[in-house]
């Protein structure tokens, strides 16, 4: 069992728990993740680390409540526990000095990009980050990413925060501009890295995104997070979860993120009828 | 009275109404029936059936016991050197072992001893069986064990039983490795079954550790150097699954049979939305393959609701590789067997979903390095078979986290650990390896095999070692 130390709303939907998970706080690395259920009954729900604090034996998780068992975590208050927690997974972030770096974040992925931002810092790289969200009131992360970079550039759908316009704007201007960017760093929605990639492919800079797809062990057992780069298929939990962008199939992971869309709003109406009938009882 | 040359039949589910649930097939021998078939046992001096035993249970004297009625007896000639007989009486090829030895096997049909096995064991859990923790010294040594399948099991019981702290590291949330994610509930109850066995387990002392990746959360070289482990013993299993290689591998409704298992066995997605893993079936699955896997995702292919469930395998009925039990099962509860058929491509839609597997029709030419007649492709005999969903269970491979991360430690050409197959030593001192990480995908009994040598040489091992 895996106490929540913290509980914090971010955004609305967004949360962030800092969880007690020493064995894990001590191992983790910018850009791996863990996987958690909530319940005996529960999925395993893999989540990428947003910050982990060694001393405090804490990993920090931040996530966007999507489906009913996002909502379900959610619903975990301050002091109790998660059911089972396992990791660090993957590969960490290839971090060194490259230069100057830009790393963008889109919606819910500032959380992942946030870490991954801090250890190109510390190894003295020239951090510029982007980073986006629909409008001002879901956007989450800013004055961390703010602490970590050296330029932290804001971009809202609705131009309720920062400009007006998808991060993929002011991440050609960059591209545009005199400065040599060495590698670009993309994490969001996969329609967000897709257009990431397409901007930096014909400047030819280096881009590496990571990727959450749909999977259950997170060990390289059930090949569920198979995705295609360079027409070969690479399994997300262990080979990645980050990967060449110039080289993933995006059109077939949007599609395999689609696999169980009927499934999730099957499951929804179920929590929420069990949820109801709690209620009920609890009212008598 | 003569003696019978068949099987007292096993009691099954009816075929119709089990193709549609997940409870257990077969139902177990009743004490008449468990007394009959005893009795059929010649109770041979030879015993050629022990040799036929990967772990050499003493067949004759516990089948005996049954005969006469002292089952707390049988349980424990069994227990000597089994400490799963539940688990392998339901999932062992005795045909191909115990049973294949039997002298009436030359005129009739050999004792049924894993049904005997199977009873002597779920009897005694019925009964409640009482375990007491052993009493380890104060300076016992400790031992790791990475991975809670058949191989990591049997090490455990044994070197619990013989005084050493053993230690199990799981990465998955609950422990029995294939026994738990693999092997259907239809075949091999979890809660009931497994888990109660791995309790006992526990209550002998053995320390069970989930959510534990070792060459993640801990590495092997941290276990022995900074957490105290006298010894390691690695049996992660065969967890890397295959893929085809053909086009349309990554469409939505194409699953490995790891993934297809693991969500309905291990995440119990047949309980969806109860349980929150979903499953997707669609009306007709093709399963890839001809193994005990091929056969296990058909039929809960069928149990999860498809009106058609396809074996589509390459070579001809002769040669699958599956047990005789299971394509038999396989064949009353409806599996449509498509033999001599190879599959060449996934066919989608434009949302990206299966409608179908495109094939070609072979024949058999000259045998091949296997022995087996090789397949040929007939020309112009490509067809689609219309599906909604696709399970590839063609082979699994080693998953390479812990050869990866340990230093020292040599693996072969297709990145099993090298181990030595009496004893498990590796090219590192101190570290062990059995199951199908060494040999590749095999049995639960040979994993379990395997585990038994291993725990010798760990036992004469570490003896030296305190000697030192």
């Amino acid at each position: 069992m895996y106490k929540i130390l913290v509980k914090q709303q971010l955004a609305p939907s967004v949360q962030l728990f800092e969880v007690e998970a020493p064995l894990i706080a001590k191992k983790a690395k910018p850009g791996q993740f863990v996987i958690l259920r909530v319940n005996d009954q529960g999925e395993r729900i893999p989540l990428t680390i947003a910050d982990f604090n060694r001393e405090k034996g804490s990993v920090t998780l931040i996530f966007q409540e999507v489906g009913a068992s996002t909502v379900e975590l959610g619903r975990l208050q301050q002091g109790e526990f998660l059911l089972d927690l396992v990791g660090p997974l993957g590969k960490p972030t290839h971090i060194e000095k490259f230069g100057t770096v830009v790393c963008v974040g889109g919606g819910i992925g500032i959380a992942p990009v946030y870490p991954i931002a801090r250890g190109l810092k510390e190894a003295g790289n020239e951090v510029i980050s982007i980073i986006g969200a629909r409008s001002e009131d879901i956007l989450i992360y800013e004055e961390e990413m703010a602490a970590v970079s050296d330029e932290l550039i804001i971009t809202t759908d609705d131009g309720s925060k920062g400009i007006k316009a998808l991060v993929t704007q002011p991440l050609k201007e960059l591209l545009d501009s005199d400065k040599t960017i060495s590698l670009v760093v993309a994490i969001g929605p996969v329609i967000m890295m897709k257009f990431v990639a397409e901007t930096t492919r014909p400047y030819g800079v280096p881009t590496v995104v990571s990727l959450n797809p749909i999977m259950v062990d997170g060990t390289g057992m059930c090949g569920g997070c198979r995705v295609s780069v360079g027409q070969e298929n690479k399994f997300a939990c262990v080979d990645g979860p980050e990967f060449d962008a110039h080289k993933v199939d995006f059109e077939s992971l949007m599609a395999r993120q689609r696999m169980y869309k009927p499934h999730e709003k099957q499951h929804s109406e179920y929590i929420a009828g069990k949820r109801e009938e709690g209620c009920k009882c609890h009212s008598h | 009275m003569s003696l019978s040359l068949n099987k007292n039949p096993m009691p099954e589910q009816e075929p119709k109404v089990r193709a549609k649930n997940f409870a257990e097939v077969s139902l177990g021998y009743t004490e008449e029936l468990a007394k009959a078939e005893a009795a059929r046992c010649l109770q041979c001096k030879a015993a050629p059936c022990r040799k036929g035993c990967p772990v050499q249970v003493d067949i004759p004297a516990f089948i005996k016991e049954v005969k006469e009625g002292n089952m707390d007896v049988a349980i424990a000639k069994i227990k000597e050197v089994n400490s799963l007989p539940a688990v392998c009486g339901r999932v062992c090829p005795q045909e191909e072992q115990c049973e294949k030895y039997c002298v009436l096997a030359k005129r009739g049909e050999a004792v049924g001893i894993g049904r005997l096995e199977r009873y002597v064991a779920d009897t005694a859990r019925n009964k409640g069986e009482s375990i007491a923790a052993i009493d380890y010294a104060p300076d016992a040594q400790k031992v790791a064990v990475i991975g809670s399948g058949p191989a990591g099991l049997a090490v455990a019981g044994d070197l619990a039983k013989k005084g050493y702290k053993v230690t199990i590291f799981e990465a998955l949330h609950l422990p029995g490795g294939v026994l738990m994610y693999g092997i259907p509930e239809f075949r091999l109850p979890k809660d009931e079954v497994v888990q109660v066995e791995i309790n006992n387990l526990r209550k002998l002392g053995v320390e069970i550790v989930v959510n534990a990746v070792i060459g993640s959360t801990f590495t092997v070289d941290e276990l022995m150097e900074e957490e105290g482990f006298d010894a390691v013993f690695i049996g992660t299993g065969a967890g890397l699954p295959y893929f085809m290689g053909v086009p349309g591998e990554n469409l939505n409704g194409v699953y490995s049979a790891n993934e297809f298992l693991t969500r309905c066995n291990l995440m119990k997605a047949y309980r969806f939305p109860e349980c929150g893993t979903p499953i997707h079936v669609g009306k007709k699955v093709a399963v890839v393959g001809g193994g005990n896997v091929a056969m296990d995702g058909a039929r809960t292919a069928l149990r999860l609701g498809a009106d058609r469930s396809y074996i589509v395998y390459r070579r001809s009925e002769a040669e699958l590789p599956a047990r005789l039990e299971e394509i038999h099962h396989a064949k009353e509860e409806g599996i449509d067997f498509q033999f001599l058929t190879a599959p060449t491509a996934v066919i989608g839609n434009k949302d990206g979903w299966v409608t179908g597997l495109q094939c070609v029709r072979m024949e058999l030419g000259e045998p091949d390095a296997s022995g087996r007649r090789r397949p040929i492709e007939i020309p112009n005999s490509e067809f689609v078979l219309e599906v909604d969903t696709v399970i590839i269970a063609i082979g699994q491979g080693p998953n390479p986290l812990v050869q990866s991360t340990t230093k020292g430690l040599d693996t072969n050409k297709k990145g099993n650990i090298a181990a030595h197959e009496e004893t498990g030593v590796t090219s590192k001192p101190g570290v062990f390896a059995g199951g199908d990480i060494v040999t590749g995908a095999a049995t639960v009994i040979l994993a379990m095999g395997a585990g038994k040598k291993a725990a010798a040489a760990i036992d004469s091992y570490l003896q030296d070692k305190k000697a030192k």
